[in-house]
């Protein structure tokens, strides 16, 4: 019976990003026995799954897999928690970093016992970017149902009245409007960075008009008009008049493959894309809905599958060709757009009630650089470096990528974190 | 353990408001328990109070009536101690207002023509919290009798190689087994190879070869080749491996469970557990059982499997017009072979291949379908082998007909670049047929990007060909488990060894045996080293987690397992049968035997057992069946008209969050319903719902995870195995003249919390028109 009690713990990992990826490589590696801390910028950690309703093909909610990962943190003693929390520089080597990690405050404590109170009193609003700005919360708020911690947080922007109000309505003490930013040392073995992606900037492709017309909307937004939790409670209208949308287009490589924009293929669009086809349908049985194409990329058994039950659909229109122009229709709030058909060369010129575009991702770190030895591509993209180890890329940060090959990258990368320390 | 109780009772967050805490804190004092109560039991003054009780030795097992387990976690949590967390928050006071249930003045307390049904709700609460507290104990880790930290890496391609230099990097002792003569699979037998690193532009030479070399600087590292694994034994922390000679027939080979119609008579009875073990000895005539172990097997904490693929057989009608027999027509693997001995030559004749097209769908223009198995593999093949073509031949055209081209990601770069090379034409388009024209090919194909019909000459013609996973053909990792020698439900994914979840890509239905690799998924050399990286880390962590005498994901941590009272077992074999992880072997008898690494402590074992032998340290039927008994059932000597009383039985990982939200939006459902939450619904053993409704409880729901192809259920099986079980229980319930609609089963996602409160209300609704369990009151 050989029983090694002494975890091989012989420093700590840090794993910047706290989504699906980070979490995926922070308890793994708390799991096998390391010391993890887990630092996100956000008050709450689930990242960018946790503004989605469904993940594909299997059309479950991302909470199920958060909830999961967030009673593994629970139970698990080696990994620490921090959030609103960015790294500011790191130095060192491999096996020897030290990290610079900026925290914001909360204005919230460790009391909070999301009894809700606060909100309740407070009256000044902001744009809740958790929907992308398509409705406001109130400035004191939970960032979300199934936030993690489950802790609610104070924006900068309340009124001096509100936060009077706030901090007298809370019978706990927990609101502090004296917190300050704070700069806490780490000293860590190894860094994993998976700060993840940002939808690309819609309003940059100036030929598809978002930002200009009302019903143009980008795919992160349908996830969050589908949403029970997102500014409709679940219902898909139109943001100009709430109107139920008959006709729905979609154009593909918003922004991807495209020298102007991104040239690389952001991997998920068109499976995105696939899946926002059944949210329509699941509210709307006969909305037509058009999706314009360079190429489908539903690539494996299990994507090859769902596509082709959406293809059984008389209602969705595959279209290959490329979305050129796009205006608004007076009076109506409608879309007009042109595109070429490829395969028959023609122009299609056709009006629909809302336009979605397919927009892809961007690493975070592309427009976000931290000061730390990391590689990049021309695109932002981190560029691991395995001979030298230490600082690793994970899910999104690495490469585009979806859900399921992010947590198998994110998986790995824990392995490599590990590496780092065993071999020092 | 002498446990030394207390219920500590908050009264914030609005439970103090609601509910009639004196009250509260009568029902441990009838029972001589001490309660303690406080205005903010999570703050440090109150986590201080519990905190000094527990240093003076005054509690070591509590109950702390306050917020739902879910919140808090890390505030409530006390060395050494027995905690029972009773949710009076979101479970009680958050969603049933005192609007809608107005709180009873001093005379209609001791009038039976009221009740104060929230109050009712949290006196059950507090007295099914104090009985668990009672019933269950701290758990003590399992050892294994032995312990191996060794890593067993199944397949010697590219994944098994990469999954074993990134274990012994981390300081493991790795054997490779490979049934072929050499290292390297089908990474070895290319020409070259796409890129796997930024700028991901241009092919690159093998990294097999490199990978090769790289395995002799690491002496952790075990290599056996022209090896197989016959049969691999026992469990995490210690399987117990059996090599042979590649092709040997030994006695320790894996033997195969029964098929199911030889588990039944002539007449479809099924056969006792002693006839079926002698038929079973039959059908595996000459091999050992799969108790029997080899006295001369290795040991091995974990296995990672990389077998790998085989190229897809192209044939059949659905191919015939594709010119499939013809002798210039081959597969991407064929092709694959033949550029890796030079130049490109055809088969036919020796000529010179200088015109090449590449078909990568079959499907005419009915389906834009690549090959069967092809993911995105197969068009960057294409990409790859077109630059062959122009490579060997300055005026070589290489053409690609696809119907969608498939680079995700950064391999779209590789497209681009392919692009640049005006000798490799590429278009959308649906072939229709290849024919033999003299000593030529032709290809003809339909909607193209030129916007009219192509017609090529071609010297070859190379079908995309997909990656079959050689799990397709046999079970391969030869598990000698009484469920059988593979991994079980292959075929939802279809005959890959992949995981279903999205979220966890390295969870089976195998404890302790991870996939990586083209087994799994096509996958690219790229996508296949970074995902032995994966198995790798997920190999390590779970013979960490076996030496700890843990379990792993999804109860990563929980330190039971399952407890057998065999004096009592029937060798009915359910157990072996239902788990859904194949943790349970049974013998000749088919008495089970545990193998507590396997198991991932879901208790569908304990759900399963008909004669209730099976339990854990802190959850058992008793336990559970106590706080069952523990509810008040009222009848019409308490009240004139007597509130209902229903049980739900609800998944703690999906359904029970989805309840705290319900809460948290303070939405209200019937106050009548009392929650148990459950690790998994396959643990509910039907003997609670039948104790329930046998007390007098007008109703009984399950609520679990969604279940079918697209399982959300984190145990696999267990919501679906419920379901059964419920079905079933018909019989039963007729027995004691009741409803079958007396119990009811529900599927719900996490995210579906809006649609709780209408289940649990509709239920009371219909119980209240089918009228009063008539055993109230007995």
């Amino acid at each position: 019976m050989t029983i090694d009690k002494s975890a091989p713990a012989s420093g700590s990992i840090m794993v910047v990003g706290g989504g699906i990826s980070g979490l995926t490589t922070a308890l793994e590696a708390a799991e096998v026995g390391y010391e993890v801390l887990l630092i996100e910028k956000e008050p709450s950690l689930g990242g960018r799954v946790s503004q989605l309703k469904h993940y594909f093909p299997k059309l479950c909610p991302p909470t199920c897999g958060l909830e999961i990962n967030y009673k593994r943190i629970k139970d698990n003693p080696k990994i620490k928690v921090m959030t609103m929390a960015e790294v500011e520089k790191v130095e060192g080597t491999p096996g020897d970093y030290t990290v610079d990690v900026k925290i914001t405050p909360r204005y919230v404590n460790e009391n909070c016992t999301v009894c809700g109170e606060c909100a309740k009193v407070c009256e000044s609003e902001i744009s809740n970017e958790f929907n992308f700005g398509m409705n406001r919360r109130k400035a004191a708020y939970l960032p979300h149902n199934m936030a993690f911690p489950l802790r609610y947080v104070m924006a900068p922007s309340m009124s001096a009245d509100d936060r009077a109000k706030c901090k007298e309505a809370c019978k706990y003490d927990a609101v502090d409007f004296d917190m300050q930013p704070k700069n806490i040392v780490f000293k860590v073995g190894a860094i994993v960075w998976a700060t993840g992606w940002q939808p690309y900037d819609a309003a940059k492709i100036d030929n598809l008009g978002f930002g200009r017309y009302q019903n143009i909307v980008t795919n992160m937004m349908i996830e969050r008009l589908a949403s029970k939790n997102g500014p409709t409670e679940g219902k898909i209208v139109r943001p100009s008049d709430d109107k139920a949308p008959s006709t729905i287009a979609f154009v593909q490589c918003a922004g991807s493959r495209d020298e102007n924009h991104l040239p690389y293929c952001s991997y998920i669009c068109c499976m995105a894309s696939l899946k926002h086809a059944t949210y329509i349908r699941e509210q709307y049985p006969d909305a037509k809905i058009y999706i314009y194409y360079i190429d489908l990329r539903a690539p494996g058994r299990k994507y090859e599958s769902f596509y082709s039950k959406l293809k059984q659909d008389p209602n969705v229109f595959f279209v290959k060709g490329k979305v050129a122009e796009v205006d608004e229709e007076s009076g109506t709030g409608n879309i007009k757009l042109v595109a070429e058909d490829t395969i028959s060369g023609e122009k299609v010129r056709q009006t629909v009630d809302m336009l979605v575009l397919a927009t892809g991702m961007q690493p975070t770190l592309a427009s976000d650089k931290p000061k730390a030895d990391l590689k990049f591509n021309p695109d932002g993209f981190v560029i691991n470096d395995f001979k030298k180890g230490g600082m690793f890329a994970a899910g999104c940060a690495n490469k585009p990528a979806d859900v399921v090959s992010s947590n198998q990258n994110a998986t790995g990368m824990a392995l490599k974190a590990i590496q780092t320390l065993v071999r020092r | 353990m002498n446990k030394k109780y207390c219920v500590y009772i908050c009264t914030g967050c609005g439970i103090g408001d609601t509910l009639d805490i004196d009250a509260l804190g009568e029902i441990p004092d009838d029972e001589g328990v001490n309660c303690k109560t406080h205005p903010f039991l999570c703050g440090s003054e109150g986590v201080a109070m519990i905190q000094k009780d527990v240093d003076d030795g005054k509690v070591n097992a509590m109950v702390i009536g306050a917020c739902s387990k879910r919140a808090n976690f890390n505030v409530f949590n006390f060395n050494g101690c027995i905690i029972e967390r009773v949710n009076l928050r979101e479970g009680v006071v958050w969603p049933h207002s005192r609007e809608k249930y107005p709180a009873l003045t001093e005379e209609q307390k001791d009038d039976s023509a009221y009740c104060d049904r929230i109050q009712l709700k949290a006196a059950d609460y507090i007295k099914m919290g104090m009985i668990r507290v009672e019933k269950v104990s701290l758990p003590e880790p399992y050892k294994t009798e032995s312990f191996s930290r060794k890593i067993l890496v199944l397949g010697g391609g590219i994944t098994g190689i990469s999954a074993a230099l990134d274990a012994a990097k981390a300081g493991f002792e790795v054997t490779i087994v490979e049934k072929q003569g050499q290292l390297g699979g089908y990474a070895a037998q290319m020409r070259s190879q796409m890129p796997v690193e930024a700028p991901y532009e241009q092919l690159i030479p093998k990294l097999v070869d490199e990978k090769i070399t790289e395995l002799g600087q690491y002496p952790n590292i075990e290599v056996k080749t022209s090896i197989e694994v016959a049969r691999i034994a026992g469990q995490p922390g210690e399987f117990r491996v059996t090599f042979k000679k590649q092709g040997e027939k030994i006695p320790f080979d894996v033997p195969f469970p029964l098929p199911p119609e030889m588990l039944v008579d002539e007449k479809g009875k099924e056969l006792d557990a002693e006839a079926q073990h002698a038929k079973y000895l039959e059908y595996n005539k000459g091999k050992e059982d799969i108790l029997n172990f080899d006295p001369n097997a290795e040991l091995y904490g974990a296995v990672i499997l990389a077998a790998g693929w085989r190229p897809d057989n192209i044939t059949g009608d659905a191919y015939a017009h594709l010119g499939v027999g013809l002798p210039d027509v081959i597969t991407n693997d064929q092709f694959e072979k033949i550029a890796a001995k030079g130049k490109i030559l055809r088969p036919s004749d020796g000529k010179e291949a200088k015109s090449v097209v590449f078909i990568q769908s079959p499907g005419k223009d009915e389906d834009d379908a690549d090959f069967p198995y092809c993911g995105s593999v197969t068009s960057q093949v294409a990409l790859k082998q077109a630059k062959y073509v122009r490579n060997d031949y300055q005026d070589g055209k290489a053409y690609i007909i696809y119907q969608h081209m498939r680079t995700p990601g950064l391999q779209e770069n590789f497209y681009k670049s392919m692009q640049q090379d005006n000798g490799i034409f590429m278009s959308k388009g649906a072939v229709t047929s290849v024919t033999q024209s003299g000593s030529e090919l032709v290809v003809e194909a339909k909607n193209t990007l030129l916007g009219k019909d192509m017609n090529i000459k071609a010297d070859l013609v190379v079908l995309a060909a997909g990656m079959v996973p050689v799990t397709v053909d046999d079970p391969i990792i030869n598990l000698a488990y009484r469920q059988g020698p593979g991994f079980r439900d292959n075929a939802i994914f279809g005959g890959y060894a992949d995981s279903n979840y999205i979220c966890f890509p390295y969870e089976t239905q195998r404890t302790g045996v991870y996939a990586a690799g083209a087994i799994r998924r096509s996958m690219t050399i790229d996508e296949s080293i970074e995902d032995a990286s994966g198995a790798a880390l997920k190999a390590i962590q779970c013979i960490e987690s076996a030496n700890r005498g843990v379990a792993v994901h999804p109860r990563s941590g929980d330190m039971t397992f399952p407890d057998f009272f065999f004096q009592r077992c029937t060798q009915c074999k359910r157990c072996t049968v239902e788990c859904p992880f194949g943790a349970l072997d049974d013998d000749a008898k088919g008495t089970p035997k545990a193998n507590p690494t396997r198991c991932r402590r879901c208790g569908t074992c304990m759900g399963a057992c008909p004669e209730r032998i099976i339990s854990f340290a802190d959850y058992s039927i008793d336990s559970i069946g106590s706080q069952v008994k523990a509810i008040k059932v009222p009848s019409e000597d308490d009240y004139d008209e007597p509130p209902f009383r229903v049980l739900a039985l609800v998944c703690e990982n999906d359904a029970y969050p989805a309840l705290d939200m319900v809460g948290m939006n303070r939405i209200d459902y019937s106050p009548d319903v009392r929650i148990i939450p459950v690790r998994c619904l396959g643990s509910v053993n039907t003997i609670w719902i039948k104790d329930a409704l046998a007390q007098g409880m007008d109703g009984v729901i399950l609520i679990g995870c969604k279940h079918g192809d697209n399982y959300q259920c984190h145990f696999m099986k267990g919501s679906e195995l419920a379901e059964v079980r419920v079905k079933k229980i018909g019989d039963a319930l007729a027995s004691l003249a009741l409803e079958n609609e007396r119990v009811r089963f529900e599927e719900i996602a996490i995210d579906e919390y809006d649609k709780l409160p209408g289940i649990l209300s509709g239920f009371v609704e219909e119980l209240e028109a089918l009228g009063p369990n008539p055993f109230k009151g007995f």
